[in-house]
């Protein structure tokens, strides 16, 4: 079948209307539609099904592995930045606990120990010692702060109550963002002194700049007022409050899922840093997190599409194919019935026939004894007069009776047909007999049929009913692949161990070479629409085949063409053969 | 020349004995197989002309049997069907065979083939 006839079977074209009271049964349409859906249910439903589980799969796996990711991200910003500010208590710590810390009243002390914090840790701007009344005993710095008055102040307080401080990040009157660190040393059982640093953002802030973030992705601290801490992407600047509301206090991660403004919504990992007034926050776009989802989401979009496009493709194809062979299969059967009919139909007429031709032929012939019997007495006894008139009448009658004998006799030929019977017959004769049959067309169409059969040869043992019709069914096909006036050889020669070859060859139009191949099948027939049933090759091949022989066929267009067939000269060589 | 037709149809196997007689052979007719193989023994017979379909007894049957009551008589069969097997049967054994309803002439000139004349 050819790719065109896949897609545009030969069932589609089918009269309906012919099928009569069954053409519900016939309705090829429909038995193709009813395949094609079928199968397209059964195989597209398995499809949208795993698509659909794996699309959701996809989502949620990919949901919570940002999530994940996001947690991690803050997690570990909150150690870094927990680390950073309890390194530099500590070290203040460190400090008081090893020195006198009277002797931080000396200036230079005071002065070598910020910068070996400089050097060591960098980011120190300044130091400085107050005592219990919040007076600023000692300052190394930038600034001239020395005797300034903390007491009253929430730091101070907070320094003096719980031993250490961290401050969030502030202007201050210094106009630029710092922080600052204090700790408490009990200089005796009583006193204290409070030991004050002051940090410069900028390595602070490294530790969030240098985070490996995605592109929408931002890092971030704010206090637990909400203000801006440290820079932001697109939060907002330093010191300006961020959009949305604190998340509830939890020194562990969290991953929360915030509506940032109207349509654009973000996950947003934090934690409440313990001791400081920082939240880390990490935030992102949603969408950008859902960005690998929706890639995978695409593939998985145009992998389904072109698989339905092929499978739709290809259950057409296999729609058409199997329906098309239902309906060859029911146009075989039907072509076959039809014979079938016809052949008993034949045979009925056959035996009616003859039947009737011997019912008839008794009577006949004792009209012709009676008749016969009636001229004998007028031409043999003296008693009649032979009357002239009277023995024309009796000649009459015989000739009528003998007319009525050979149309019976040929009648109860006529039954006989069906016998299949082995016995000599010689091919000259055989091929005679048929074209006598078609003298008549080839004489009006000035046809000049030649007939050459070769010297020697004599009979060939062979069913004479089938070869007859063999070289009928050639002959009138060659007929009606000739023009007016065109030439027919019938050639039989002696072919090799003990066959005779028959060749028909005329010059008429020719097989195409396409068709040539298909000739020989049943139904196969180029003349459909001028009422050919495409069985008269098929069934002279079966014919020639039922003789023992073979049948070839060779043509050109435009030249002619030429069937051959060899048969055995008698049945024994039919095993050979 | 004595010759003796069976046929079961009176008036066809009458008239053709007649027919027969003008001719100048003798000719009896009887309609029966069973009649025949009577009649066989009155005279001595040279030719017997049988249909082939008969009631009773087919003329192929009689045959067998008027070869046993007359061996060498020489037979002609007649039939009224034509059928594939009566001529194979009727030409392998018969001297002749002929389809009804039958020229008068060309009967005569099988008699005289089958007679030796």
């Amino acid at each position: 079948m050819s790719l065109k006839g896949l897609f545009r079977p030969e069932f589609w074209n089918a009269d309906k209307k012919s099928a009569g009271p069954y053409k519900s049964l016939f309705d090829y349409q429909r038995i193709w539609r009813l395949c094609f859906v079928i199968l397209v249910v059964v195989s597209l439903v398995p499809l949208f099904i795993l698509a659909f589980i794996d699309f959701n799969v996809t989502r949620v796996a990919i949901k919570s592995e940002n999530m994940l990711r996001g947690a991690r991200t803050t997690s570990n910003t909150r150690r870094a930045v927990a680390y950073f500010l309890e390194e530099r208590k500590s070290a203040l710590q460190l400090i008081v606990e090893l020195d006198d810390f009277r002797s931080f009243q000396r200036k230079e002390r005071l002065g070598e120990m910020l910068s070996a914090l400089k050097n060591s840790f960098g980011g120190f701007i300044d130091l400085g010692i107050i005592d219990e009344n919040g007076k600023q005993l000692a300052y190394v710095g930038p600034y001239n702060l020395e005797g300034k008055e903390y007491k009253g102040q929430a730091w101070f307080k907070q320094a003096a109550d719980q031993g250490t401080y961290i401050s969030d990040v502030f202007l201050g009157y210094r106009d630029s963002p710092h922080l600052v660190i204090a700790v408490k040393h009990y200089t005796d059982k009583d006193h204290y002194k409070i030991f004050r640093a002051t940090l410069d953002t900028t390595k602070f802030n490294g530790i969030l700049s240098s985070l490996d973030l995605s592109e929408g992705a931002d890092a971030f601290l704010v206090n637990t007022a909400g203000i801006i801490q440290t820079p932001s992407k697109w939060n907002g600047d330093v010191f300006s409050k961020i959009s949305f509301a604190l998340p509830e206090k939890s020194f562990r991660t969290k991953v929360k899922k915030i509506q940032l403004k109207k349509e654009l919504s973000a996950i947003v990992g934090y934690a409440y840093i313990e001791g400081t007034p920082f939240i880390i926050m990490v935030v992102k776009p949603e969408a950008e997190l859902m960005g690998a989802w929706q890639r995978s989401r695409d593939t998985l979009t145009w992998i389904s599409s072109i698989s339905v496009a092929v499978i739709l493709l290809v259950m057409w194809a296999v729609a058409s194919y199997m329906v098309d062979r239902i309906y060859i299969a029911d146009m075989t059967r039907s072509k076959l019935l039809q014979q079938m009919e016809h052949h008993n139909r034949m045979a009925s007429i056959g035996r009616l026939a003859a039947g009737v031709a011997h019912e008839i032929n008794n009577p006949l012939a004792i009209i012709n004894e009676k008749a016969g019997l009636l001229k004998d007495l007028f031409t043999f006894s003296n008693t009649y007069n032979a009357d002239k008139r009277v023995l024309g009448l009796v000649d009459s009658v015989i000739g009528s009776v003998e007319r009525c004998g050979r149309i019976t006799k040929r009648l109860l030929g006529f039954s006989r047909q069906d016998d299949v019977e082995l016995r000599p017959v010689l091919p000259k004769k055989v091929v005679d007999t048929v074209l006598s049959f078609l003298n008549k067309e080839a004489e009006y169409r000035s046809i000049d049929v030649s007939v050459d059969v070769q010297s020697g040869i004599f009979e060939i043992v062979t069913d004479r009913g089938k070869l007859e019709q063999v070289l009928l069914n050639l002959i009138s096909n060659a007929f009606q692949a000739m023009k007016d006036g065109g030439i027919l050889q019938i050639v039989v020669v002696k072919g090799g161990k003990g066959r005779l070859d028959f060749s028909v060859k005329d010059d008429g139009c020719g097989i195409p070479a396409a068709d040539l191949k298909k000739i020989f099948e049943p139904f196969y027939s180029t003349k459909k629409q001028t009422g050919g049933t495409g069985l008269g090759l098929s069934i002279t091949y079966g014919l020639v085949q039922d003789l023992g022989g073979s049948m070839t066929v060779k043509s050109e267009v435009g030249e002619g063409t030429e069937f051959s067939f060899s048969l055995p000269v008698s049945p024994k060589h039919k095993g050979e053969s | 020349m004595k010759i003796l037709l069976v046929d079961d149809e009176l008036e066809l196997v009458s008239a053709l004995a007649e027919r027969l007689s003008f001719r100048g052979f003798e000719a009896d007719w009887v309609i029966s197989g069973a009649e025949a193989m009577d009649k066989i023994l009155e005279k001595d017979y040279v030719l017997a002309i049988l249909d082939v379909k008969m009631p009773r007894m087919s003329g192929l049957e009689l045959r067998k049997r008027l070869e046993h009551l007359r061996p060498g008589l020489k037979y002609i069969f007649l039939s009224g069907h034509g059928s594939e097997d009566d001529y194979r049967v009727g030409a392998a054994k018969a001297d002749s065979y002929l389809v009804k309803p039958v020229k008068i002439e060309d009967l005569v000139e099988q008699i005289n083939m089958a007679l030796g004349n």
